[in-house]
């Protein structure tokens, strides 16, 4: 699911979509739905700019195994043309597990739980294919690996997740407690990274605002402090954390309610611009300092929520389109005038 | 005039091995004769320069080396198929063993049909109503998928198979019809089965195909494939919307191991062979629906976890191949609950494109949506509750356990002769959540 909101909605020039030991059917709905879906960029059909491997898994073996080859080999075809070309390999597990069934077959050594022991080489290789290329002919075109891993029995620590970490920049881990609560798309914050952030650091400071990597630590920082209190509130209750901790833990939960679920299948909050993004993350920063420094005055927690920002951030996503962004600027606007305007009544009071 | 080969080199189990005749062809079929004239069939799974391995479905007993006659057929195993197969019973090697005689075949067919082009597929987006809430709310099944139901050794799935197999029906317009495969089943089984659907007046809409677990083991390997051979003549050529149910997967894979062995292959996890994921693919992946033709084979195999293991290879497997799964809860099975469907663990993949406006009712999924969020809630607040104990819950979290309780005891719960349409499922459903306060509903 996550593979396909990718080919469908980033913003690559072309995507080499490999669907190797995929699913029939789901290979046939990209097959009906990317005709009818128009690419932001040049207005035409997004089936224009894609290119699909459908190797289902019923297929024969070694067409799976030649499935990612074929993918890539397409991709630095159009490298090398100077467009930017985002290769979507759904799954590489299924693929390795495909090269184990042959080295079975020709009756080679087993390693590590049977699959043979070039795989971390041939990993290797094919991830070395990804980067950024000046051609012979003068042009600039790149080529992005999105791989998923489906690792057997859910468990990280096995061959494939492992030695693909090894070869990676970026790691997106879904989670299964999240995908249970319908928490969409399942990435689970506390195990994924990026080595990528502060290289991205101009480019944002260009493109979108230069507080932005400020806000996202702040914002990762959140995250990272719920997690912790979340621990300890399940030994000793929530009730016992104190006001600002409980803040904490209010605002991570519109964070992630409001800003990290995200539906598939809402017309605006499917695929959110990042200048969006941004708007959405200053105006929960905003809440939270705002709040906090109310907090620090002694206002207590409940007051402060009884003003509906909070309930009303989680609706902003479908309620904002994405190119209203000014209507973020009003919220700001007012969520400044109705927290000073209790901090004022508050001082009164005493 | 086909030839007759005379004489074996060796036997091995279910596999028989000979000196390579000239002119065979790989996973042809083959009649073995025996001296008293009993005919056996087989196929050949590996040609040596030297020597040709041959599995023999029916067992090898009282074969010696020396006078068994075997004849290469030129073709892949094929089986005879009619329209009069609705309501008789099988053997797992298509043979009728309910005594009413022969049937007239009007086809025949390989039993190992091939892939579908995924241009030539029509994305499933109907439902089939199996009468029960849990699965008809929160993960549909599509007409077209294969959604698996993940049960453990000494739990009701056989009750829950059966339920399924007696309610399921279409709420439009088209034939509606089952093939029922049956692998190792325990004679008792196969006869709760039989005797439900006679009793029951459904047999009329089944085929059913049982290899018992007296039966050769090697059999085993056929009988999905015979099943969903019917079931694509039933489907493709005669337009029919066709629910596929197979027990027991693991009984099928075990066997296949068993035969992986024999043929002395490197194993790879569990002892299970290197292809067991290709295998299970080449099962599952005859589900679906054809561009131009009316019917659809919908698939349900049904597994037993060893040890209530999820990442066992076999589901580990089946789940990364079907389009969701149904999983069996042990706890709610101890509780008393039934069928015991552990609905956070479940899921239907294709369900977001077949329910909805124009199917069943336009608030389904953010229904399904709520129930999924709420309950996954009450297992955060059981948690809690062991910890603090019930009564230092909040109000709000007191609610949460109270919705559990109701939705486990009324909506999960189901009498085994209860049919409840996915209308008054649905109803149920947003029922049950109003025990919840209002501001906890984000989804609905």
């Amino acid at each position: 699911m996550l593979q396909h909101q990718f080919a469908k909605w980033s913003n690559a020039d072309i995507i080499v979509y490999i669907g190797c030991g995929e699913r029939g059917n789901e290979m046939t709905d990209v097959l009906e739905e990317f005709p009818k879906l128009t690419d932001p960029k040049t207005g035409r059909p997004m089936i224009e700019r894609t290119v699909l491997i459908a190797n289902t898994s019923n297929m024969p073996v070694a067409a799976r195994e030649a499935s990612i080859y074929t993918g890539i080999t397409i991709a630095e075809y159009y490298r090398d043309m100077g467009y930017h070309v985002a290769v979507m390999a759904d799954s590489t597990s299924r693929w390795a597990e495909a090269l184990r069934e042959i080295s079975g077959r020709l009756e080679e050594m087993p390693a590590e739980e049977g699959f043979p022991s070039y795989l971390p080489s041939r990993l290797s290789e094919f991830y070395g294919r990804a980067g950024l290329v000046n051609s012979y002919n003068g042009m600039l075109g790149s080529v992005t690996i999105i791989g998923a891993v489906s690792p057997q029995g859910s468990d990280f620590s096995e061959p494939v997740t492992q030695n693909t970490k090894r070869f990676v920049h970026t790691f997106w881990g879904l989670n299964r407690e999240l995908a249970y609560s319908r928490h969409y798309p399942a990435v689970d914050w506390n195990v994924s990274y990026s080595e990528y952030v502060s290289t991205l650091q101009n480019w944002y400071e260009e493109n979108v605002e230069p507080e932005f990597l400020d806000i996202r630590q702040k914002i990762v920082k959140i995250l990272a402090e719920e997690n912790e209190l979340l621990e300890i509130a399940r030994v000793v209750g929530q009730d016992v954390l104190s006001e600002n901790k409980k803040l904490i833990i209010e605002i991570a939960r519109i964070i992630r309610i409001g800003f990290l679920q995200q539906s598939a299948l809402n017309l605006i909050d499917t695929a959110v611009p990042i200048k969006k993004q941004y708007k959405m993350m200053q105006t929960v920063i905003l809440l939270y300092e705002k709040s906090l420094k109310l907090i620090e005055k002694g206002i207590p927690l409940s007051e402060i929520k009884k003003l509906g920002f909070f309930d009303e951030y989680t609706r902003l996503k479908f309620e904002i389109r994405n190119e209203e962004l000014v209507k973020f600027d009003k919220i700001n606007t007012k969520i400044k005038s109705n927290f000073k305007k209790i901090e004022e009544e508050y001082e009164e009071h005493i | 005039m086909k030839v007759q080969y005379i004489g074996l080199e060796e036997i091995n189990g279910p596999l028989v091995f000979i000196k390579t005749p000239k002119n065979i062809v790989f996973e042809e079929q083959v009649v073995i004769e025996l001296k008293n004239g009993e005919k056996r069939i087989g196929d050949v799974i590996r040609l040596d320069k030297d020597i040709t391995t041959i599995q023999v479905y029916e067992s090898t007993t009282g074969m010696n080396s020396k006078d068994i006659k075997t004849e290469f057929m030129g073709t892949p195993l094929m089986i005879d198929l009619s329209k009069q197969m609705l309501g008789r019973v099988f053997n797992g090697t298509s043979k009728p063993i309910d005594e009413l005689g022969e049937i007239k075949p009007d086809v025949r067919r390989d039993i190992n049909s091939k892939p579908i082009n995924p241009i030539a597929r029509e994305y499933p987006k109907n439902y089939i109503q199996t009468g029960i809430s849990s699965i008809d709310v929160l993960m549909t099944l599509i007409r077209g998928q294969k959604l698996p139901i993940f049960s453990g050794s000494g739990m009701n799935h056989n009750e829950l198979t059966e339920k399924i197999i007696r309610q399921a029906n279409i709420n439009d317009s088209g034939d509606f019809a089952v093939v029922f495969g049956l692998m190792g089943a325990e004679y008792e089984t196969a006869e709760y089965f039989k005797k439900s659907f006679e009793e029951n007046g459904v047999l009329s809409k089944v085929v059913m195909f049982q290899n018992l677990s007296s039966d050769s083991a090697i059999e085993r390997i056929l009988t999905p494939k015979i099943a969903l051979t019917c079931a694509e003549y039933l489907a493709f050529d005669l337009g029919m919307q066709v629910l596929v149910v197979l027990t027991d997967m693991t009984a099928y894979a075990e066997s296949l191991r068993e035969i992986s062995t024999l043929k002395g292959e490197i194993p790879s996890r569990k002892g299970y062979p290197g292809y067991l994921y290709s295998d299970l693919a080449s099962i599952y992946e005859r589900a679906g629906q054809i561009k131009g033709r009316k019917g659809t084979i919908t698939q349900i195999p049904i597994l037993t976890m060893p040890n209530d293991d999820i990442s066992h290879p076999i589901p580990d497997i089946t789940g990364y191949i079907t389009e969701g799964q149904i999983v069996l809860s042990r706890e709610l099975y101890q509780k008393g609950i039934s069928p015991p469907i552990n609905i956070l663990d479940s899921l239907s993949r294709l369900m977001k494109d077949g329910v909805g406006e124009g199917f069943t009712r336009d608030n389904h999924i953010k229904i399904a949506d709520q129930i999924f969020t709420s309950y996954s809630k009450v297992q955060e607040v059981r948690a809690l509750a062991k910890v603090l104990g019930e009564s230092d819950l909040s109000f709000v979290d007191k609610k949460y356990l109270e919705f559990g309780k109701a939705f486990e005891e009324k909506f999960i719960n189901q009498d085994l002769y209860e049919t409840r349409t996915i209308y008054a499922s649905l109803d149920l459903a947003l029922e049950l959540l109003k025990i919840l306060p209002e501001e906890e509903l984000n989804k609905l």
